[in-house]
């Protein structure tokens, strides 16, 4: 067994060797990223990327009925699972230009860092392990798990992990950006959305011609009464609203949609009690139907910041040269804190999302995609040395 | 051949070349070398990508490709440094051959390319494909390597593998179906079951390459298939269905400036022996109008379709290749 002290020293080659693995990573996340694929849409994503596992030759390489892409790297013993997995779906509608634009030093695109990118890594990591020569004893898992965004919460990863033929030891999620990111548990989170909506049956005599969006605006004033405690950390994100077709019409329907999040899951019931709430009021004021749907949960937890999994994912970042950031994340880790498996976030490069009007544009960097991809090599030899395993 | 016989047997979808292993084993069965040329003035929006994703793919992944290199006309913005920067070989077309001069335009860069690429096979790109695959290219060669007979390939578009069946209107641009297919129609008739005859995709082989004289501007296409159907039949053809290409629109006055150019390079090859020997003297002016308030301006291009000689007849090109003078 190697030391992790000797799993350091490997990182300088792996960097290097993924270095010259660039293009070869460039190409795939353009290609990645230029097919169409939103949420429930994945199918041709995940055939791509099933098609690049069996290119580097992985076995198992497979489709299940939630359209996942999954792939085997054989380890030599097979004793432990690694499951390697990030969202094959987009932000993006199928009917988007999803050109992705390469300059010298990055990549810009429509949802690019969101998630071409982690797509692209997880289609060139057997590359780099074959390069580098190395040979696991556990078992690798990847997988591009289909309808993880918005309402497709984690549905895809959720039903990999409930139907895994043996049980998966480590997790490690990867994200586009940032690099850096050492994700180490999860925050409590609620997605879902609230919709004004004029009954047929509407007296416009009775309640004035307000439209939707009025009670709507009721809605936002009080869910901004609401409490938000710093600590535990608790946030309200109000993420998207929509209502109405021009100018001149009154809006018959308008939609709200949310996140909240928080260390605590008794706040987390708290703030979902408190809407529910609100939400009757307004609609028993205004006279308008208003509809509360949680359609996303997850619950707070994972790993310790002290956990030897935590410990070798800074160790290796800190190798890289990369400052890690440890925070709690709503990324799909969640599906696998749930089912108590020790596991980990990271981002692969920088990236941001530029300022333009249509949101989908977004900026990533090619420099740090070296350490990036570098980075996993060096957590997924700790996972495998034993070096990340906590108390029995 | 008759033309449907043709169009039957010469057509092909790139996935019927996907299977890489398979295509490099054929080519390196045969011995083959493959040059990729992309043709460049400023294009620094799309070159990276394409040499990136093209490299990638056709040289590293699959080594289909022994070169791939980018022939510039003198871009003022950053093309050559951002294809050097991506890996492709970056020429100066000023600096090929410098001793026959310097022209503007694609087909001299085409042209200087036989020169300075070492393939037996010679894949043309152009610079300006967003959607930019590897099939563009290995769609391309696919018929050469497979097919001993077929000299030149041409890509053509827009022909979806799934359809709800039935027919639909296929075939090119509006340059190639208000003059160039009716033209054909009328001299060329077995030309005119190329779908697409002007696209600037298109793979050929080396020999045929250098014996072909080279319009500098926008006939170049239409001169490789009069030249190339007179010495060697439609036999020689193949073209390869590229699904979709996204690429920059012209505007309709650029497109009479390509038709007149086109129709200058049509015309002067009718004369040696071709019927229309008593055609005048052609003028070399475009006279196009654009409207200022409430006046009509007369706008003239001078447009002259320079022709280079076949590469063949260059001293310093069998030299190169080790001819005989």
């Amino acid at each position: 067994m190697s030391s992790m002290e000797q799993v350091l020293d490997i990182l300088p080659a792996a960097r290097k060797a993924a270095d010259d693995l660039r293009d070869l990573l460039l190409a795939n996340a353009v290609m990645i990223g230029e097919i169409p694929a939103a949420t429930g849409n994945e199918q041709r994503r995940v055939d791509f990327l099933l098609q690049r596992f069996a290119e580097s030759g992985l076995s198992s390489c497979s489709s299940d009925e939630r359209r996942n892409g999954a792939a085997l790297l054989p380890g030599s013993d097979g004793r432990r699972h690694i499951l390697l997995a990030t969202g094959a779906d987009t932000g993006v509608p199928d009917d988007a230009d999803q050109t992705v634009e390469v300059e010298p030093d990055r990549l810009v695109g429509p949802f690019v860092v969101d998630n071409s990118i982690a797509l692209a890594v997880l289609a060139t990591l057997p590359l780099l392990l074959e390069r580098l020569q190395l040979r696991l004893r556990s078992h690798v898992l990847f997988l591009a798990a289909a309808r993880s965004l918005g309402r497709g919460n984690l549905d895809g990863l959720k039903y990999f992990l409930a139907n895994a033929r043996a049980p998966v030891h480590f997790g490690l999620c990867l994200e586009s950006v940032q690099l850096g990111r050492l994700n180490h548990a999860c925050l409590g989170m609620l997605r879902g959305e609230i919709v004004c909506r004029l009954p047929d049956d509407y007296n416009w005599a009775q309640h004035g011609a307000t439209g939707s969006i009025i009670p709507m605006n009721d809605v936002i004033t009080r869910i901004n009464r609401i409490p938000v405690p710093r600590r535990p950390f608790t946030s309200i994100v109000l993420g998207s609203i929509h209502g109405g077709i021009s100018h001149q019409n009154i809006a018959r329907q308008t939609t709200l949609g949310f996140e909240v999040r928080s260390e605590s899951a008794d706040i987390l019931h708290e703030i979902r009690q408190r809407m529910e709430d609100l939400v009757a009021e307004v609609g028993a004021q205004s006279g308008l139907r208003v509809d509360l749907d949680f359609f996303a949960r997850r619950e707070p937890g994972g790993l310790d910041i002290g956990h030897p999994l935590v410990r070798c994912g800074r160790a290796v970042l800190e190798r890289l040269g990369v400052t890690p950031t440890t925070y709690r994340t709503t990324s799909g880790m969640s599906a696998m804190v749930d089912r108590g498996i020790p596991a980990l976030t990271v981002g692969v490069t920088t990236g941001e999302r530029l300022g333009r009007l249509d949101e989908f544009d977004e900026a990533c960097a090619i420099g740090p995609m070296a350490a990036g991809l570098a980075q996993l090599v060096g957590i997924l030899l700790a996972m495998d040395g034993g070096h990340a395993d906590g108390p029995a | 051949m008759d033309p449907r016989d043709w169009l039957a047997r010469n057509t092909f979808h790139h996935s019927a070349f996907q299977d890489l292993r398979r295509l490099v084993a054929e080519k390196e069965r045969q011995g083959l070398r493959l040059s990729l040329c992309i043709p460049t003035l400023n294009e620094e929006k799309t070159i990276g990508k394409e040499i990136m994703l093209l490299r990638a793919e056709l040289v590293s992944r699959y080594p289909l490709f022994d070169e791939i290199a980018v022939i510039d006309s003198g871009s003022s913005d950053r093309t050559r440094e951002v294809a050097a920067a991506f890996g492709a070989d970056v020429y100066e077309s000023a600096d090929i051959l410098p001793e026959t001069g310097t022209r503007r335009g694609k087909g001299e860069n085409l042209w200087k390319a036989i020169y300075q690429l070492a393939g037996d096979i010679i894949v043309y790109l152009d610079a300006d494909i967003k959607n930019i695959r590897p099939h563009f290219a290995y769609g391309l060669v696919g018929p050469l390597i497979e097919r001993p007979e077929v000299r030149y390939v041409k890509a053509f578009y827009d022909r979806p593998l799934a359809g709800a069946g039935g027919t639909r209107p296929s075939g090119g641009g509006r340059v190639t179906e208000i003059l160039i297919r009716p033209l054909f129609s009328l001299f060329f008739p077995d030309l005119a079951a190329l779908i697409q005859p002007l696209s600037g995709e298109y793979a050929v082989r080396r020999e045929t390459l250098e014996r072909l004289s080279f319009p500098i501007g926008y006939g170049v296409e239409t001169a490789h298939l009069m030249d190339v159907y007179r010495a060697h039949g439609l036999e020689a053809f193949a073209q390869t269905d590229l699904d979709r290409r996204v690429h920059r629109n012209q505007s309709t006055g650029d497109l009479g400036r390509m038709a007149f150019g086109i129709l200058q390079t049509f015309l002067s090859r009718l004369r040696p022996g071709g019927g229309a020997e008593a055609l005048p003297e052609l003028h070399a002016m475009l006279r196009q109008f654009q409207a200022r308030d409430n006046a009509y301006e007369l706008v003239e291009h001078h447009i002259v379709e320079e022709e280079r000689p076949p590469m063949i007849d260059l001293p310093a090109y069998r030299q190169r290749r080790g001819l005989p003078p």
